[in-house]
């Protein structure tokens, strides 16, 4: 399908531009959809392009002139994603926020932007401006797309979307050289002028004003399309935050270029019934919404019926045995095909239309790991699940999985036209067209990422695999070096051994010591169920710790672990040679985890020394006592002889495919 | 996106104008047998205010909403609905006169779907009769498709799309109160009467519902008169506060006059014995 002849002879080079030649050879298909009073309510790309243009002059009346920013904040709403190219059509920049950040936040991205104008979704939205104004000179207007509540505000400053539009159909009536205007400032605009500026969520220090010209993500958007046959019959659902570079180049950037619908569910919470309603041939989502959907699917599955159950277990058997290989269009023996046919008919096929998938062509997950198993209970159902790696400053692609090859534990092969480096450091290094131009009003962070032959350092480590494949291990400041001059990536061996639903939490030391050795939590809810079908007793969490056969179950995912790290010629000095498992859980409290549940590593070092120091001394048992702080915020102490167990390392095996725990 | 409802269409039926009393009541008194719920109580309720109704446990409060709506007829005293007194109705002309309520203890239908509760509170409003409707087809159709765009209209309002179709039975406490809301938006009433709104929830819960009582006042111009214990609310939501203790009326006005009034804190806090 990727011949569709419209879509491969372009030259058009900014979504204005593009939207125009939409709204001429895709007239009268849909661009976007929204579910309004339990409805899906359509428009077309020649009806999109009137309430691009009606706003864009009315948009022009308030004062709103070439270089002006305008912020975007709401949830995914059809006129917001209006009002963005709207701005690009009148040479202004949208700088879409998340709408979700407390207003303290909000007025720095702002007060940096400079923006002057703001079109935001709702009451909510409008107060929280508001309550900020007066720490932003810069802000002269702005405009709500629901008029629900405001209808009594000063509306000086403020406009609706609808009004601005009515107005700009009447300019539009009165003087027919404002059309004409509107269309020579289009066509006046280059590739290279700036198209969108998105803020990094800065988990380190404040946000970076990223910004991206058309050129870098009109190519990168036909580029991603192409990649994956993507044309205008795709229907996807906008349900991401707004201001993360993937929604915009999935929602905006790439449905331009291809001409497919977006649609915008009801609200958030309907999210799961609407998808089902869609059916997205196209869709993107971080690890947990796979996670929580087979969660929620195991769970129904518990309650089911006798003869339900029993067909689930067993087609599902036959699709763990087969289903990849037949996604992957490898050789399958004829029985074998023909059950995962019956399973697609009882099992399969329910299934995925109750998760919405059953029309869908291709799905990513990206942001973080996804668990292996994960992984694969989507793709043994015949969904084309894949992973990329990317980033905000690359306009989303840096590497990709083709189809056909699709591994577990590697992000893909660089995508179209990106190339690829690994640093000294192990540090991943790329360089593309849809690099970004730099960050705004910020040089010096656009210096130290950015070098002058456009190559962008990722901050992240990883390698190439045997198979050409890029892995990413860890971020590049954490991954440090055994004495022995091998790689020790603390996070790549945590996942590792999380991915076991046994294990909780992982703690790795190793940076400049002899070998690695980690910290263990195991995970109450898993253990404990284990436990009670085992006939383990237990008083406590402490108690189920030391427990010898706990030690055992977690000796043999250690054991797995390093049989894996074996495998990867890079990673095999890191195997875990000694482990604990910790008498209490690791909490936020205590301040041993961050409030978003990530292991603190420094302190936890601090706080257990003795246990550290027993770690790499060679004693088999330490007697520790921590200090623990309850939630109502009294103080205590748990006391307790810890075991330390050695483990088995394994020889690098060089070369060889490997396979993920099974 | 909520579609912006006309107020004259949703509560266009006297053609009344805000400030002009709505109802009142003058020296109403009811009794059960020897149990004299109310005693010789007037007051008004103004077209486009919020009226609260408070007072400790016992006081009238529910007696005098059930007199406000027709349930109960007192034994003295009159009421003048819209200008006119009224009579005793039957409790189907109570229903269609314009006056809408919710209950202290949820009475919706719990084994039916959101949706379906909400539709009932358009059943006055459905014409074609009964045959017609079990046709469901041509004009019978036409007209359930009229009242269905109506009850999106108020459920896109109240927030509630993600639980449309879920069975009531199934639903938190706090949107269970929500869609019983909903159900009495439904009939597009003159005045609401709402019986402990926010009782039983938590903070988050009645920061929401607070919200929706002030957006159903400003956007539809819907009347509304409340039973809170919550004094918060009731300070931050009403326009006057009528005060009962014993079936008898100890204070009315402003709630911030209310608040300091010394027979009110009385009747809250209990006076000390003489000796």
């Amino acid at each position: 399908m990727a011949g569709s002849p419209v879509v491969e002879r372009l030259d058009e080079d900014t979504f204005p531009k593009i939207l125009l030649r939409n709204a001429r050879v895709f007239a009268d298909r849909p661009s976007m959809r929204e579910k309004d009073l339990g409805i899906w309510q359509a428009w077309t790309w020649s009806q999109v392009l009137e309430e691009i243009r009606t706003f864009a002059i009315g948009l022009q009346d308030i004062g709103f002139t070439q270089g002006d920013k305008i912020a975007i904040v709401g949830a995914n709403r059809p006129r917001l994603y209006w009002s963005m190219v709207a701005v690009q059509s009148l040479g202004g920049v949208p700088v879409p926020l998340y709408s979700d950040s407390v207003a303290e936040e909000m007025a720095f991205v702002l007060e940096h932007a400079e923006v002057r104008f703001a079109c935001v979704e709702d009451q909510e939205q409008v107060d929280k401006l508001l309550s900020m104004s007066e720490s932003l000179p810069h802000l002269e207007q702005v405009i709500y797309d629901d008029p629900r509540g405001l209808v009594d505000y000063d509306h000086s400053r403020l406009h609706s979307f609808e009004g601005l539009q009515v107005a700009g159909r009447k300019a539009l009536e009165g003087d027919p050289a404002r059309a004409e205007a509107w269309l020579e400032g289009i066509a006046a605009a280059k590739g290279a002028d700036i198209a969108v500026m998105l803020y990094t969520s800065g988990t380190t220090g404040r946000p970076k004003g990223v910004m991206l010209s058309f050129d870098n993500l009109v190519i990168s958007a036909r580029n991603g399309n192409k990649f994956d046959n993507l044309n205008e019959t795709e229907e996807t659902l906008a349900y991401l935050p707004m201001a993360w570079i993937g929604d915009h180049v999935f929602s905006l950037a790439q449905a331009y270029c291809a001409g497919y619908c977006v649609n915008c569910p009801e609200n958030l919470e309907t999210v799961l019934s609407d998808r089902r309603e869609i059916a997205p041939t196209y869709f993107f989502a971080p690890p947990r919404v796979f996670e929580g959907l087979l969660t929620h699917i195991m769970v129904r599955m518990e309650d089911a019926g006798r003869i339900k159950k029993k067909m689930f277990d067993f087609f599902m058997g036959v699709a763990r045995r087969v289903g990849e290989q037949i996604l992957n269009g490898e050789d399958v023996g004829f029985g074998d095909r023909l059950l995962y046919r019956l399973g697609d008919l009882f099992v399969y096929g329910p299934l995925k239309n109750q998760m919405g998938f059953t029309r869908l062509k291709v799905g990513y997950t990206a942001g973080e790991a996804i668990g292996p198993e994960i992984f694969r209970f989507y793709r043994s159902l015949g969904l084309n699940l894949k992973q990329l790696y990317g980033q905000t400053e690359a306009s989303v692609y840096i590497t990709m999985q083709p189809d056909g090859e699709i591994y577990g534990d590697t992000v893909g092969m660089p995508a179209p036209d990106v190339e690829l480096r690994i640093a000294e450091n192990g540090e991943v290094h790329y360089r593309s067209p849809g690099v970004f131009v730099g960050y705004y009003k910020n040089d010096e962070a656009t210096r130290s990422t950015k070098t002058e032959d456009g190559w962008v350092l990722t901050g992240d480590a990883g390698f190439i695999a045997d198979n050409g494949h890029l892995k990413i291990i860890d971020r590049a400041k954490d991954v440090g070096k055994l004495s022995d001059g091998s790689l020790f990536a603390p996070k790549y061996i945590e996942n590792k051994l999380k991915f076991f639903p046994n294990v909780k939490e992982v703690v790795a030391f190793g940076d400049g010591r002899d070998f690695c050795g980690v910290f263990v939590n195991i995970d109450l809810t898993a253990v404990g169920s284990w436990a009670e079908r085992n006939n383990v007793n237990y008083a406590s969490y402490q108690e189920l710790a030391a427990h010898p056969h706990v030690y055992e179950m977690i000796r043999s995912h250690v054991d797995q672990v390093n049989r894996d790290l074996a495998s990867e010629p890079m990673m095999a000095g890191g195997q875990i040679k000694r482990f604990l498992v910790l008498h209490k859980e690791l909490d936020a409290d205590d301040g041993e985890l961050t409030r978003t549940q990530k292991v603190r590593r420094s302190f936890i070092a601090e706080r257990y020394q003795p246990l550290i120091e027993a770690l790499y001394d060679g004693s088999t048992s330490k007697h520790v006592r921590t200090e623990v702080t309850f939630e109502d915020g009294r103080k205590g102490g748990i006391e307790a002889t810890v075991a330390i167990h050695d483990m088995e390392l394994y020889p690098a095996q060089s070369g060889g495919m490997k396979e993920a725990a099974e | 996106m909520n579609a912006f409802v006309d107020p004259a269409g949703m509560a266009g039926h006297s053609g009344m104008t805000k400030g002009e009393v709505l109802l009142r009541v003058d020296n109403v008194s009811l009794a059960f047998g020897g149990v004299k719920a109310i005693t010789n109580i007037s007051f008004d309720i103004v077209k486009g205010e919020v009226r609260a109704i408070i007072g400790p446990n016992g006081a009238g409060k529910t007696s005098m909403l059930n007199v406000i709506n027709g349930f109960y007829h007192p034994q003295e005293g009159t009421i003048t609905w819209r200008g006119k007194v009224r009579r005793k109705m039957k409790p189907y002309e109570a229903a269609s006169n314009g006056i809408a309520r919710t209950f202290q203890n949820v009475a919706l239908f719990k084994g039916m779907t959101t949706l379906d509760n909400i539709m009932t509170g358009r059943g006055l409003k459905m014409h074609k009769n009964f045959l017609w409707q079990c046709l469901h087809w041509g004009p019978a159709l036409r007209e359930e498709n009229e009242h269905r765009r109506k009850v999106e209209e108020i459920i896109d309002f109240l927030e509630i799309q993600a639980i449309r179709k879920t069975p009531v039975g199934r639903l938190p406490y706090g949107l269970q109160k929500r869609v019983e809301l909903a159900r009495a938006l439904a009939m597009e009433p003159e005045l609401l009467l709402l019986d402990e709104p926010m009782a039983g929830m938590n903070l988050e819960e009645k920061e929401d519902m607070s919200r929706f009582i002030l957006d159903v006042n400003q956007q539809f111009g819907t009347t509304i008169a409340l039973i809170e214990h919550d004094m918060g609310v009731v300070m931050d939501l009403s326009d006057r506060v009528v005060v009962l203790d014993y079936g008898r009326k100890i204070a009315d006005g402003p709630p911030e006059e209310v608040q300091s009034n010394q027979d009110v804190i009385d009747a809250y806090l209990g006076v000390p014995h003489e000796n």
